[in-house]
């Protein structure tokens, strides 16, 4: 029982970016009907976001200290980051040492300034043409996007280190009733796991309660006569492309914790985003997040000893398998309409 | 001739020239001077043009004939290399039992995803085709290469070792892949005057390998079976009332592209006899999905222009570092030389995927139809110029609803 318990925790971190990345790509879907293939990049860029802003956090001037020596007998060299000048050493530590959630702040402008540049200067210009230019033309953009990142942050993974009080694990087995040590589970994922739902409860009730959503959802169901009525719904739908874009953006800033970000990470969670969003049911935004946490637990169930030892490579694959599973016996997958993205 | 009308015919004469000569035509320059770094004609370097040549044509007959964008076709070509690898392992080091094993494997293999993915349309079939490939990566990279049922070494990637059986290896045959003792890697060099040319033998195998495929391609785009998956294209939905079912087509459409791409990676193995994962990844994939467009989609000769096209100027590109460009912009003033170098520093080199990239986009963006339509587009141009813009093409004709 804990170790079944276990399992469907560890897939809750994977699950959630899965889930934001594949709610985002449903919203373009469902608002504008492209096919965005960069928005892996999205995501990466996110992550980036949190490297910057550490980077930025961490800039400091060098003094020498007179009073200590190197090894070599000269003065020794004190970097001190600003921050610690300006704010005092121990609130600067603290500020360098929240550098991911504030980077949060950081991303969130960030990401609707790209959602919105990227819609207005290159998606737009593709909502007539095919799927298949538009997947191609986005997937050109998603290379231009990963090759500057790596160019000006390197092709190596760089570490963004989670809070100090956020960082190590938790025993979550006392408190549920378990023995001690049955049931460790790091802090951080949980954290990210609270911030997907936030988000996604976040975009869910903005499109259910708001009047703005309330148009946008008609303007899903049928763009024309939205339009007819007189309401600029181009222009929300934009919007609702920069907001896409900051959830993805806000994925990749919190993953960097769980795992260091490097320019192509995008690309490998891209994959399967569009595997959860096909198994999830084109255009389906609950489907999205079910599908995502689904596939992410799987995966965390394919990826114990006992399954790769009893089907090597399970863990692999598990997904893709799903996926095909799903698609030959209901072929609008979990939640699809009929209607929806059918061609 | 060969059952080609005169139009196709000359085409196919022109491409047989071009490979045939190819030596020559892209080593314009002779040896030793400044302009020798643009010439392409060494035998690596050729043999990828025909071998991608021959991806992107097989690649066209399922995207440019049906308008079905997949994005998995590199794994039939790792799959190709990789059975090519098998048989040079087992049986001898001849290529003509491992290219052929590797286009029947590849078939296979793609008569297996075809089944499926052509069961959706669309952007559909793109995800799954997509995702296909990315398992088979997954799966060659690391599941397949374990210790018990090693299939594809991993990492290392996959080669010949001096225990493996080689059961048909003859006393005297060459060490490396050959076709009947013709060693692959053999080449003769042509001086004349300060000009040298390479001969090798493995590009003319790929040469004629490119030209039977061109041909094969050529009458499949002319024949019924081509008209019904151009129909698939330009409506399926109406093609399905009239009570033709388009599965089949498609299906075999699908197979064919896949046993093209089997034999570019068969081909691979023969001119190199490694094979690795990493030509299974889907940037593989979007590399010709690019030749394929930057050429020209369901135009003939398109995809080789592209494939040609895009290996030449990645090998360009990497190629040129900094010391290069300061010697070209030397005649420019000292500041404005390094400011035009900065600026063109990101895009060279290693920066060669960002330029790829960028090119990527405009073509999608400006020149949909590629190379060819650009082509027609200026031989258009300059007749209009010639004969007065009054009589301008009056509109595309559009089919009745």
């Amino acid at each position: 029982m804990d170790a079944i318990l276990l399992q469907i925790l560890n897939g809750l971190d994977k699950g959630s970016a899965y889930a934001l990345i594949a709610l985002g790509l449903t919203l373009i879907f469902g608002t504008l009907g492209v096919v965005n293939f960069a928005h892996g990049a999205l995501f990466m860029i996110g992550a980036f976001c949190a490297v910057s802003v550490q980077k930025l956090l961490n800039l400091s001037f060098v003094t020498l200290d007179e009073t200590q020596k190197d090894f070599l007998g000269n003065p020794l060299k004190v970097e001190t980051p600003y921050v610690q000048s300006w704010f005092g050493p121990e609130v600067g530590a603290t500020i360098i040492d929240w550098s991911v959630p504030l980077a949060i702040l950081f991303a969130i402008p960030i990401m609707l300034m790209v959602g919105y540049v990227m819609e207005r200067g290159l998606i737009k210009h593709f909502y007539k043409r095919p799927h298949a230019d538009q997947i191609l033309v986005t997937f050109g953009l998603a290379i231009v996007m990963q090759e500057v990142v790596k160019y000006f942050f390197g092709a190596n993974p760089i570490q963004t280190p989670p809070p100090e009080a956020l960082s190590g694990s938790v025993d979550l087995g006392i408190m549920i009733g378990f023995d001690t040590n049955a049931i460790i589970y790091p802090i951080w994922r949980l954290v990210y796991f609270a911030f997907a739902v936030g988000i996604i409860g976040a975009v869910f009730s903005f499109l259910q309660f708001t009047t703005f959503g309330m148009v946008v959802r008609a303007g899903m169901a049928d763009r024309e006569t939205v339009g007819l009525l007189g309401i600029n719904i181009d222009r929300r739908f934009t919007i609702m492309f920069g907001i896409a874009a900051a959830v993805a953006g806000l994925a990749g800033v919190m993953y960097g914790p769980l795992n260091p970000p490097n320019y192509h990470m995008g690309m490998d969670f891209l994959v399967l985003s569009f595997v959860v969003v096909v198994v999830g049911g084109m255009g389906s935004l609950p489907g999205a997040v079910l599908a995502g946490f689904l596939l992410g637990i799987l995966e965390s169930f394919a990826s114990t000893t006992w399954a790769t030892t009893t089907i090597p490579g399970i863990n692999q694959i598990i997904i893709y398998l799903v996926a095909i599973i799903v698609l030959l016996t209901r072929p609008r997958g979990l939640m699809g309409r009929k209607g929806v993205m059918e061609e | 001739m060969l059952g080609l009308n005169k139009k196709d015919t000359s085409l196919l004469i022109v491409v047989a020239l071009l490979t045939m000569l190819a030596p020559f035509i892209l080593n314009p320059f002779p040896e030793g001077s400044a302009m020798a770094q643009f010439n392409a004609g060494y035998p690596d370097l050729m043999q990828r043009f025909v071998i991608f040549g021959i991806f992107a044509i097989g690649f066209n007959i399922l995207f440019g004939l049906t308008g079905y964008l997949s994005f998995g076709h590199a794994a039939f070509l790792g799959v190709g290399s990789y059975s090519a690898v098998w048989m040079f392992k087992l049986l001898s080091y001849n290529v003509v039992p491992a290219i052929a094993l590797s286009v029947v494997v590849a078939g296979l293999f793609s008569l297996l995803i075809g089944f499926v993915s052509l069961r959706r349309s669309g952007i559909y079939f793109s995800i799954l085709t997509l995702a296909f490939a990315q398992m088979s990566f997954a799966l060659a990279y690391s599941v397949l290469s374990n210790p018990k049922f090693n299939l594809t070494n991993g990492e290392t990637g996959l080669q010949v070792y001096a225990d493996d059986p080689q059961i048909l290896q003859g006393a005297n045959a060459p060490d490396l892949p050959h076709l009947f003792g013709l060693p692959m890697r053999s080449t003769y060099t042509m001086d004349l005057g300060a000009w040298s040319f390479d001969f090798n033998a493995g590009y003319y195998l790929c040469a004629v390998v490119l030209m039977v495929v061109f041909y094969l391609a050529i009458r499949i785009f002319r024949s019924p079976f081509g008209m019904m998956l151009r129909a698939v294209k330009s409506n399926q939905q109406r093609m399905n009332y009239t009570g033709l079912n388009s599965k089949p087509y498609m299906l075999a459409a699908f197979v064919i592209s896949g046993m093209y791409a089997g034999l570019a990676g068969g081909l691979m193995a023969a001119m190199d006899p490694l094979a690795g994962a990493e030509r299974m990844q889907w940037t593989a994939s979007g590399e010709v999905v690019l030749m394929t467009i930057l050429g020209g989609t369901g135009t003939l000769i398109g995809p080789v222009l592209g494939a040609g096209f895009i290996k030449y100027f990645e090998n360009i590109f990497s190629k040129i570092n900094d010391n290069v460009l300061h010697s070209w912009f030397s005649f420019l003033p000292d500041g404005l030389e390094d400011a035009v170098v900065f600026v063109i520093h990101p895009f060279i080199g290693k920066g060669w995927h960002l330029t790829l990239g960028i090119l990527f986009m405009l073509v999608v963006i400006y020149l949909p139809g590629g190379l060819v339509e650009g082509g027609q587009r200026l031989r258009g141009w300059f007749r209009r110029k010639k004969k007065g813009a009054d009589d301008a093409p009056s509109g595309k004709t559009e089919p009745a609803e």
